[in-house]
């Protein structure tokens, strides 16, 4: 039987929630049993993969490029999870949302520069007006909050999704 | 005179007293009901809707918290239909306002969360508000973050029926709807509150905290303003 396809990625959060995917410890080996991870910041992949099975995102969509990864992964996966509170509800990335961009920009990059002020153009992808829940974005299969979720959350889920069930988080919902 | 009534609770025979709320009933037998702006203690003001229940040969569902029980009254607490209007309740609470849990003192010890958690609100299916709202730290001892606050008004009803000050009110309406002290004047410029932090201990989210504590570590003593009132009404 071929191995379950998992693709991983990082929109507007911090990467904890990737940290605590790591922090499955022994679990992840029962994980590649059957599975592999073909795309993430874990793995070498330039360019999301045709024919993912799991999607497990992490973050808000914040940005052009974050929308645009958002949207290849949901058009290339047959499961979509939102992974962590920044991809459930916005979380901290989305206390912005109150604040024009323009005037978040000069905020940070002019009034708040010591030297070179400026806000930067070049290599770096635009900001949203607003950053937003993964699912304000596109179709979300499966939410799972907490900042970061719990390990024993993520295998959970990971395992339920191997079993070809979708997870009813039940007792290991949690926020924040 | 008190008059005992018999009623019904899922199925449930219940001995009462008339005038005691359904809610009431239903606590003291052990039912339970969700709630958010009631608090034991307080008046009853059945502002957030999470307490409606089906009372039998009413067309319409009932907040628990102020429909008083009378003799035959049958009530289901947790049908499908509630379980499924209790979680768009939350759910709009929760895009009404910033609730960021995990940036908040109370993340951990917050009603909102633990009944979202308890109701299997993994999401949101509304847009959510993102409305600009201040933050009062003019009080030497407590905060006030109107990102959190669900006016829910158990400070209002704690500060004028427990402490006497009536400190706080809630101004404007509908959306607009934003908790005030005294006048719209700043917490720490209020002349008439006595800093007895009550409405601190009795807010169920992180919207009113004692400054000083970080994520996760304020804790409150609810329990302890609930007590101020059964003692008095034993004196």
């Amino acid at each position: 039987m071929d191995k379950v396809k998992i693709g991983t990625c990082w929109l507007d959060g911090c990467s904890g929630c990737h940290m605590s995917l790591l922090d499955l410890d022994e679990g992840i080996v029962g994980v590649l049993k059957s599975a592999d991870i073909v795309f993430g910041p874990l793995v070498d992949a330039q360019e999301w993969p045709e024919g993912v099975d799991v999607a497990l995102i992490e973050g808000a969509v914040s940005s052009q490029d974050d929308l645009k990864l958002a949207k290849t992964a949901r058009a290339r996966s047959k499961i979509v999870v939102a992974l962590g509170d920044c991809a459930v509800t916005g979380n901290v990335p989305s206390m912005r949302n109150g604040i024009p961009t323009r005037k978040l920009l000069e905020r940070v990059y002019i009034e708040g520069a010591a030297e070179s002020a400026g806000v930067p153009t070049d290599g770096v992808p635009g900001l949203l007006k607003q950053a937003e829940p993964l699912q304000a974005a596109i179709k979300v299969d499966v939410h799972v909050p907490g900042c970061p979720p719990k390990p024993d959350a993520i295998l959970f889920v990971i395992g339920e999704l191997l079993e070809g069930r979708l997870p009813e988080l039940g007792s290991k919902l949690r926020f924040g | 005179m008190t008059e005992k009534v018999k009623v019904r609770i899922d199925g449930e025979v219940i001995a009462a007293t008339a005038g005691q709320t359904i809610l009431e009933v239903a606590r003291a037998n052990n039912k339970y009901i969700p709630a958010l702006c009631y608090m034991e203690g307080l008046s009853a003001v059945g502002a957030c809707r999470l307490c409606m229940v089906e009372v039998a040969g009413a067309a319409r569902l009932l907040p628990a918290c102020t429909t008083p029980v009378q003799e035959g009254l049958a009530v289901a607490t947790s049908s499908p239909q509630l379980q499924s209007y209790r979680k768009i309740a939350l759910e709009l609470l929760l895009v009404e306002r910033n609730h960021v849990c995990s940036v908040c003192v109370s993340s951990g010890h917050c009603e909102l969360q633990s009944l979202a958690q308890e109701h299997g609100v993994t999401h949101v299916r509304y847009p959510y508000n993102y409305p600009r709202l201040s933050v009062d730290t003019t009080h030497p001892r407590f905060v006030l973050d109107h990102n959190r606050c669900v006016l829910c008004s158990r400070c209002v009803r704690t500060c004028a029926e427990i402490e006497g000050a009536h400190v706080w009110d809630i101004a404007g309406r509908g959306i607009g709807s934003r908790l005030v002290s005294e006048l719209q004047r700043p917490w720490g410029e209020a002349t008439s509150c006595t800093s007895c932090g009550k409405c601190v201990q009795a807010c169920p989210t992180g919207a009113m905290a004692e400054k000083g504590w970080g994520v996760e570590e304020m804790t409150k003593k609810r329990a302890v303003v609930s007590r101020l009132t059964t003692m008095r009404e034993g004196m």
